[in-house]
Formats: structure tokens, sequence, C-alpha cells
């Protein structure tokens, strides 16, 4: 273990026939870091993400996710590490429609027997209490379909998934850019609390500059990627 | 798997409209196979349980299909006939236990008429070994009494004492060239048997005499009708020809003997066939369209499973966006597989049990008034083995086909990532 959560070095990546998007020479997020991306879109950050997050694989350097090398593993192991220690939050549509908000909230734990272990033998129960502490304590509102909720009630409903079962990195992509900015900065303070007091790391990824005092660090993604493409 | 399995139900349950359709296309192609399939035994029993109790039926030499066809279930008609003598010669077999003697060749309004003796209401046997019963009156005692059918006595809305005149010959219509002139009383009715019985006047081989009195050059001699019945009564009445004998014999053992004993007979030559296997024949040569019919229906259950693919292909594109949720909380490519494939299973399952299901309610509703109205017998009681066998092949073949949407969304899922732009 490097004792990064992530740990970047001399990445580039390109798609097929494009010109290169990325080309990282460092990047680092420590444990229990909660680092702010800043980048606007098209800057290469969902798929800097989706390197991270292991469903696209590295092409020339190292990334390394809980001491892992990404570009080692194969595809069914980044997978897997990615169920088991990774949650993602999504700018939007993030719940899957034919599941109620607690179902919603347990997804995870489908897929990965580590997670189910860490969120215990009540596991409902466990979605419950971090869908309370996310301010989603209305039993009513729970009963409702998810396609029913506002999308800062969505929002906090990926939240509670993306932090069942104790991961150790929270990505979050622009998980606040359909918010209103009370429920933009409600939803942030929630969102550190609840990584705070579960262990884990954020990388929070929006274009929007105003959101970086309320992170403990925060990285211009034109600063550190050489390829610079403007958006 | 469980994980699964919950997931593609909620699904399923999700798309309740477009899957119910589908469902619905699936029930229904598996409920016309199993219709067909129904009917098919249905059929097959029916016939094997035209007759039965009868070791061996005699005639002139011709096929033994056509033997089978016109002495059982009257159709076609025999090209010869076998001579009285030679019907006492057999009768008087010491093998043989009983003969009944039958003669055909006219018709009352469509129906065959047969001529035969008392013995026949005794010996003749069906469905597996059941005795024809009397639904009213009694066999016939009077030279001139006739005992029918039930379908004859409900379609012709015949009772006891009706009058009945006969045709010369097979013809539907009345020609006026028949029998008027020799009328008949019906004396009993026979309880359905689901067998061509239903569908026959039986009367006494001397009354088949007596109403060819004067035909005697084939046609009708002008002075016929002048014959007086009482002098007709006084005649003798001893037919000189039956169209053809049931025998039944003393001991099992000797069927195979006393059938090359018959089939070598010197003298007039003589055809004897044992009913289960001309039945078994003739089958053979119905099976082909039996067996065209099933195929049809059987592609008509390929058309559901297309519908399967079909709905779930369609799905796809506004799931997409559900795929790349599950990859992004740890589905592994085969769970996006899998989800899909048990969804199609799960259509294919439910739709063939739905029906299953839909094809016994409707026959438990529809087979009495079937077998009444046509006497066709379905296979009856609750689900069988065939039913089984096809709610296992449709749910199989609809995992396989469920393959097919399941490769292209996991490969979608794969290339979209995490990031599907909407």
């Amino acid at each position: 273990m490097s004792g990064h959560v992530i740990d970047i070095e001399g990445l580039t990546f390109a798609w097929k026939q494009g010109p290169q998007i990325l080309d990282i020479p460092a990047f680092r997020l420590d444990a229990g870091e909660r680092v702010f991306l800043r980048g606007p879109s098209g800057s290469g950050k969902s798929t800097l993400l989706g390197l991270i997050a292991g469903v696209l694989a590295p092409q020339v350097g190292t990334i390394r996710v809980l001491g892992e090398d990404m570009a080692a593993l194969s595809p069914p192991r980044r997978d897997h590490l990615r169920a088991d220690h990774v949650g993602v939050i999504f700018q939007m549509f993030n719940l899957v429609p034919y599941l109620s908000v607690t179902g919603n909230v347990l997804l995870p734990l489908r897929f990965s027997p580590a997670r189910r272990r860490a969120a215990g033998s009540d596991a409902a129960g466990e979605a419950r209490r971090l869908l309370t502490r996310l301010g989603l304590e209305d039993e009513e509102l729970l009963k409702r379909r998810v396609s029913d909720l506002s999308v800062g009630q969505q929002q906090r409903v990926a939240a509670a998934r993306a932090l069942i079962g104790a991961p150790e990195l929270v990505i979050a992509d622009e998980p606040t850019s359909a918010l209103d900015t009370d429920a933009r900065d409600r939803f942030i303070a929630l969102l550190s609390e609840e990584v705070t007091r579960s262990g884990a790391s954020l990388l929070f990824v929006s274009h929007d500059a105003r959101l970086a005092p309320l992170f403990t660090r925060a990285v211009d993604l034109a600063a550190i990627n050489r390829a610079g493409v403007s958006a | 798997m469980t994980a699964l399995f919950s997931l593609a139900w909620a699904s399923l349950l999700n798309r309740k409209g477009s899957v119910i359709l589908t469902l619905v296309a699936v029930a229904l192609s598996v409920a016309l196979f199993l219709g067909v399939e129904k009917a098919r035994s249905g059929a097959r029993e029916g016939f094997g349980n035209t007759i039965s109790g009868t070791d061996l039926i005699v005639g002139a030499p011709t096929g033994s299909v056509n033997l089978l066809l016109y002495s059982v279930f009257r159709m076609g008609g025999a090209t010869a006939e076998v001579t009285w003598p030679t019907y006492q010669k057999i009768a008087a077999r010491e093998d043989v236990a009983w003969t009944v003697p039958i003669a055909l060749g006219d018709s009352h309004r469509g129906y065959r008429v047969m001529g035969t003796s008392l013995d026949y209401f005794e010996h003749y046997r069906f469905g597996g070994g059941q005795s024809l019963a009397f639904a009213e009156g009694q066999p016939f005692g009077d030279l001139f009494d006739a005992v029918i059918g039930s379908e004859v006595a409900r379609d012709l809305g015949y009772a006891l004492e009706t009058p009945v005149t006969l045709s010369h010959g097979l013809g539907s219509a009345d020609l006026g060239s028949g029998h008027e002139n020799r009328p008949f009383r019906v004396a009993g009715i026979l309880k359905p048997t689901g067998t061509p019985v239903d569908r026959t006047v039986h009367v006494s081989l001397p009354a088949i005499t007596a109403i060819h009195v004067g035909w005697e050059t084939g046609a009708k001699n002008p002075l016929a009708d002048t014959i007086p019945e009482n002098m007709i009564r006084s005649f003798d009445l001893t037919p000189k020809t039956v169209t053809a004998i049931f025998v039944g014999l003393k001991r099992k053992g000797t069927l195979l003997t006393t059938r090359r004993a018959i089939n070598t007979n010197r003298g007039e030559p003589l055809m004897a066939i044992i009913p289960g296997e001309a039945l078994a024949e003739l089958w053979n040569v119905t099976s082909v369209a039996e067996r065209a019919l099933l195929a049809v229906s059987a592609f008509v259950i390929a058309v559901g499973l297309v519908s399967i693919l079909t709905s779930i292909l369609s799905s796809l594109n506004e799931r997409r966006r559900e795929m790349s949720i599950l990859r992004a909380t740890g589905a592994r490519p085969h769970h996006i597989f899998f989800l899909l494939v048990l969804e199609a299973g799960l259509i294919g399952f439910l739709g063939a049990g739905l029906g299953i299901l839909l094809v016994h309610g409707l026959l438990a509703v529809l087979a009495p008034l079937l077998q009444a109205q046509y006497g066709v017998a379905f296979g009856m009681g609750g689900p069988g083995l065939v039913d089984f066998a096809v709610l296992g092949v449709v749910t199989a073949a609809s995992l396989l086909i469920g393959a097919v949407p399941a490769l292209t969304a996991m490969q979608r899922s794969l290339a979209d990532g995490l990031s599907v732009r909407l």
C-alpha cells in the first residue's frame, strides 16, 4: 500500500483516434481528504473519473486506487475493486426507477459481499440511518416512487447509496449542478459530514469554483492536466 | 443470482404494460400449441376407443384400413361382401366365441343404416370395454324396428315410435327412390358413446333383406311397392350376404392362427384384421396432417418467443442509464447479462404458465360442449407431462433468446462506462 487512496503518475489517455485528453504527471488523494476537483465540462473530468472508478483502463502511466495498480488489474478485478471500495454519485438520474428508496440505497450490497458485511446484519436499518442523517427521515417519503422525489431528495438517496457499506472512496460527479444554492450547500454539508463520519475520502468534481471553500483541498484540473483540452 | 432475480422481477413490474402484452402473446401461442396437442391426443384416444373387445374383423379382401373404415367408422364402402354360408362357417368355428354380422349400404338422411343381429348390443364394446347402453327403449324386436344412436336422435329430434324411412344407397338427400314404402319405427335410443355408433341407425339383418325385396336386380322393380307387408313377413328373410363380421375368440392365444385360417380360407376369399393393428395403421395415415398442424403451432410459439426478444430489445435504449447506474454501484458485465436473460426467462416462464392455465381453463369449460357437439374428446385432467415439457422448453428458449439483448446491453454498458450522455 502506498498510503494514498488515489495515486496518479504520468497518466495519459486518449480515446481512439482522438486527441489526448488527459496528461496528468501527478495527482494524489490521501485517506480522509475531501478534495474539490474543478474542471469545465469537456475538460476530461468524466474520463478521469472513469479511470479512477476502473471502468476505463489507463494507456500510459500508472493509476493506483487504494494501492492497486489499475493497469495491472483485469476488468473484472477493477469491477470488484469498485464494487467493494468506491461509492459513485452522478450528476442526475442517479436512481434505478423500479427500486424503492431503500432498494436503491441497498443496491451496492447486492454486488459486494464486503460492503454487505460492513453494513452489518440490519442493512435496511443502516440504510434508514444514513437516509435520516441526510435529512430523509420521513417514512411517507421513503415509500414514494423514486421518480416522484425532488432532485435534491434523489441526490441525497444517491449519497446514502454511495456511503452504505463504508467504501473508502466516494466519487461525486457534478452532483449539485441541478440544485439551487441552498439545496446545494446543504447537500455538500451533509455529504461531507457523512463522509467524515465513515472515514471515507471524497473526490468531488464540479465546474463551479464557488464550491471550493467547502472542501479540505481544491485542485484545478487544468493545472494538473497538461493535455489542456479547452472547453 | 437471487439478487439479480429480485432485480429482474422489480424491473418487469416497472414495465407492466409492455410486459403484460408480451406475456399475453406468449400465453396465447402456448395455449394454441397445447390446444392442438390436446385435441390431437384426444382424437387419438377417441380413435383407439372406437372399438374394443373385438378380436377380429372379417370382410371381403380389401385394404385393412378400408375394412376398418367401413365396418367401424362407417366411412367409404365395401366393394365386395361375405356370403351367408361363409359367415355361418366362421360363426361355427370352434375357436370363435361370438360373431356379430353387419350389413351396410343404406342410409337415413345422411346417417348410415346398419343391419346387424341382437348380439351386437351384447358384444360390441368401445372405450376400453364399455357396452352399448340404452337411453330409452330396447333392442329391435319387430322386423321394422330401428335402434338409433344418440346423435341421430338429437340432430333429427327423434323419440321412441318416430317413423323412419330409409334410403337406398348413401346419399344424404332423399331422392325419392328409396324405401319409403317400408317405414320403420324407433324402438330404442342408445346412450352417447363418442364413437360412430352415435351416428348410426341400427336395424335387424332380416329388415335389410325385407326392404330390398323387389331390388334383386340392383335397381328398384316398379312392382316392389305393391308387395304387401304381411307377405314380406312371410318370406325367408335370411340375408344372402353380410358386409363384415365382428369376431370374438374364446382364447386370445389363437388370435394369429385364427386370423391366418380365415385369411387362407378355401373357397370364398376372406380377410381378417386385428382392430388395434388397423387402427394404428390408420393413425399413421392421419398423423401426417396432425404433425403438420403441430408444426404450425410450434412456429406460433416461436413467434411468441420473438415478441419477448422485441420487447426487451426495444426497452434497451431507455434502460441505458439504468445499466450504467448498476455498473457504477458494482454490477459486473455478467450481472447485466444475466439480469436481461432472467427477465426474458421470467416472461417466457410466466407466459407459458399462463398459457397452460388458459388452455386448461378453456378445456374445463368447453370440453363437455365440444364432446357433445362434435364428439371430439380432449385429453382431460390436470396439467400433464406435455404441459410441463412445454413450460420447460419455452422457458429455456426464452433464456436463450434473452442472450441477444443481454449481450447488446452488456457490450453497451462496457462502452458507456459511468458516463452516459443523456
